[in-house]
């Protein structure tokens, strides 16, 4: 990829700026499909958000074909009907109440002794109020976050950058969600973790064409709205390479844990490698716009001669 | 030449010291449960009799005894915290009888004191005299006398028991002693010398400030000992947990391969320089883990592995800037020099908000957010540290050494150079 360095954008080149309004609204499109299915679907929660027991079993022995012999095996033993998924080398059961420990020992000893002698178990038991306490910190620790770094944003650069800033990383963290309520994932701890990291990338990613903008804007003659617009678009394609590289390597090393990576992270790669595709097409299309339409409203005059003011 | 040398011996330095330690660093590693086996249980704490409250001294204290239990059982170093007000976390790695040990855990605290009435001569303080339900709740206190020795003032709730457990012991001499006991633990064994017809009385021995306030604790404990409720318990199969280690450290291993190589095609010289530093930032970051004895959990080896694709973002901030500016026209060592000053500041601001996230994720995080957030600190210091320090002396050094000459080196085609 061939790029203009400090020079003019080259003809033909595609218009970041120019196309914004394209952006914001599949962007919009897309949040709002996200409020929907969240409204109808809401999330899968996980054991860590629903009080229950979950139970993990790695086995040596295929038994996708044993599932019914599973689930009488589950009835006959008083552990009634939970929900229960076979796979090549995992069978996972999900009870809605909570197993105490004899229970657990009981299932645990059982299935190894009917099943598979090699099997071996992960047990999580969450209880309701621990549960409810563990989201309400997440989204507590993701306000402060926020917070946070609005106000080094504002220091360091000025507000506008920090509320285009904010505004895409919760775009980021909102669009993961939306798919996992789409695709009806389980939401776990992990999940909550995926998304604070999510929005640290977002936020890294977009701090990093930003940094440029202003370092353009102190050598630019800037005379009209439309060459604040140009500066800006050219700010993004300056960036472009190292935008795309660095997404490209952290996406390969989520994609490696996805398909390499143990189970039990599985989940959580696929959070993260959504989120970082989202942080990415938020920081080159959306963030750096939303700064210029806030931009452009500081001086209404000049806004109206702007044809990317949309 | 003195610069390639100062380069050469660096390189060859810093290889060596990486090659002969990392694997006495790798086996150094703590493992969390989740990793080698064993289980995590959130317990909450009530007083058993109604009325009372969790004090943070009786919530410690039973962290301790909890603790105690758990090495009695034979485990391998159990890792109790106290959370909030009535909160205590275990962390039990490598059980093999789960449930005896989460019995025992369950049970709460009992404080006696016994003494030795009527015992056979073997079989030491076999006698239960008095029960913590005979003391006044928070009744103990530490006094300093004047002779600047510690000792505990007990208040129990009947003065008559008192007396006549104390008439029967005082007679028994020499072995006229009033053991007190936590659960099957001795912790002291005053003499009683004569009857005490008092509800209050004084512990006195050759404690030390901190023992006299450690009994205090444990029998005021004692006096209301905290009723344990497990309300999140997580327990991993060590078979289970050696696979997750296995699959997921063979995904970070192919996954930094090819981020790797990845850099050297690219960015040919500064991508070499590069995949070094990322080499070095890895050991470091696991030599940090052992240092402040971090333990490393299924979320941790993702935090390194994300951890490892921000620190090549910052080699490729630099990388690119330095191209950039050798497009412009500049020489390769002033496109370095410049490269490098205005990278910089990018690649600070990026750093320090995302410092900002996992600060707030240490501070305000629980249990495996908070681990999370340690790995993400501890990697963001390490990474500014090799990743913009160290990459930044060996390119310099090799650049100033002049036998870079060429730009291509850099993956910058002559052509697109433009005249300055």
């Amino acid at each position: 990829m061939r790029f203009s360095g400090f020079g003019e954008v080259s003809e033909g080149k595609f218009d970041f700026v120019k196309n914004a309004r394209y952006f914001f609204i599949f962007s919009i499109i897309i949040t709002v499909l996200g409020v929907i299915t969240l409204g109808i679907h809401g999330l899968n929660y996980g054991v860590d958000f629903k009080a229950g027991s979950n139970v993990d079993i790695a086995v040596k022995k295929d038994l996708t074909g044993q599932k019914d012999a599973i689930e009488q095996y589950l009835k006959d033993n008083d552990f009634g009907s939970p929900a229960l998924t076979v796979g090549a080398n995992r069978v996972t059961v999900r009870f809605d109440e909570v197993l105490t420990d004899q229970k657990e020992k009981a299932l645990k000893e059982g299935f190894a002794a009917k099943f598979d002698k090699e099997a071996s178990a992960e047990v999580n038991t969450v209880d309701v109020e621990i549960a409810k306490e563990l989201q309400t910190n997440a989204l507590y620790a993701v306000l402060v976050a926020s917070i946070g770094i609005v106000i080094y944003v504002s220091i360091r650069f000025e507000w506008r950058f920090a509320i285009a800033a904010i505004v895409s990383l919760l775009h980021d963290a909102f669009i993961v969600i939306s798919l996992f309520s789409i695709f009806k994932l389980e939401v776990n701890l992990p999940f909550i973790v995926a998304i604070l990291t999510i929005i640290g990338y977002s936020i890294n990613d977009t701090i990093v064409i930003f940094d440029r903008i202003r370092e353009n804007l102190r050598f630019a003659k800037i005379k009209t709205a439309a060459d604040v617009a140009r500066l800006v678009n050219e700010s993004i394609w300056q960036t472009l390479t190292r935008s795309i590289n660095t997404v490209m390597t952290v996406v390969v090393a989520a994609a490696c844990l996805l398909i390499f990576g143990s189970e039990s992270i599985k989940l959580f790669s696929l959070a993260i490698l959504f989120g970082l595709v989202s942080g990415a097409y938020s920081s080159i299309f959306i963030a750096s716009q939303l700064w210029l339409v806030l931009k452009n409203k500081q001086k209404p005059k000049a806004a109206v001669k702007s044809p990317a003011a949309s | 030449m003195n610069r390639l040398l100062a380069f050469i011996l660096i390189v060859v330095l810093s290889a060596g010291v990486v090659a002969g330690t990392s694997s006495w660093i790798f086996n150094d590693v703590k493992l969390g449960l989740d990793l080698k086996g064993g289980f995590e249980i959130l317990y909450e704490a009530q007083p058993i009799e109604p009325g009372g409250t969790v004090t943070k001294d009786s919530l410690v204290e039973t962290a301790k005894s909890l603790e105690a239990r758990a090495n009695a059982t034979g485990v391998t170093e159990p890792e109790v915290t106290t959370e909030g007000s009535n909160r205590i976390r275990v962390k039990i790695a490598g059980v093999t009888d789960e449930t005896k040990v989460r019995d025992i855990l369950k049970k709460p605290a009992e404080l006696t004191f016994r003494s030795a009435r009527g015992c056979a001569a073997d079989k030491g303080y076999c006698k239960v005299e008095l029960r913590g339900s005979d003391f006044k709740q928070n009744g103990a206190s530490v006094n300093q006398t004047n002779l600047n020795a510690y000792e505990i003032a007990i208040k129990l709730k009947s003065a008559k028991q008192f007396a006549e457990v104390t008439r029967e012991i005082a007679k028994l001499s020499p072995n006229n002693q009033l053991a007190i006991y936590l659960d099957e633990t001795q912790l002291s064994a005053p003499n009683v010398s004569s009857e005490i017809n008092s509800n209050e009385a004084v512990i006195t021995g050759n404690f030390t400030r901190d023992e006299a306030t450690d009994l205090k604790n444990t029998i005021n404990l004692g006096a209301l000992p905290l009723k344990l409720t497990e309300k999140y318990t997580q327990s991993v199969g060590a078979t289970l947990g050696k696979l997750s280690l296995q699959e997921t450290v063979w995904a970070g291993v192919i996954g930094t391969i090819l981020i790797l190589l990845f850099m050297m095609a690219f960015y040919r010289l500064p991508g070499i320089i590069a995949s070094f530093c990322i080499i070095v930032y890895i050991w470091l970051l696991l030599l940090g883990f052992n240092l402040i004895d971090a333990t490393l959990t299924l979320p941790g080896i993702a935090a390194f592995i994300l951890g490892i694709g921000m620190a090549v973002d910052a080699n490729i901030i630099m990388a690119e800037r330095i191209k950039e500016e050798m497009r412009s026209g500049k020489s390769i060592l002033s496109s370095q020099k410049a490269g490098s000053k205005h990278s910089f500041r990018t690649i600070i601001d990026a750093h320090v908000t995302t410092t900002i996230a996992a600060l707030v994720l240490f501070f305000i995080g629980v249990g495996s957010v908070k681990g999370f957030a340690v790995i993400l600190l501890l990697s963001i210091i390490i990474s500014v540290l090799t990743n913009v320090f160290f990459s930044r002396l060996l390119l310099t050094l090799i650049i100033r050494s002049g036998i870079v000459k060429k730009k291509s080196y850099f993956g910058v085609k002559e052509s697109e150079v433009r005249a300055l």
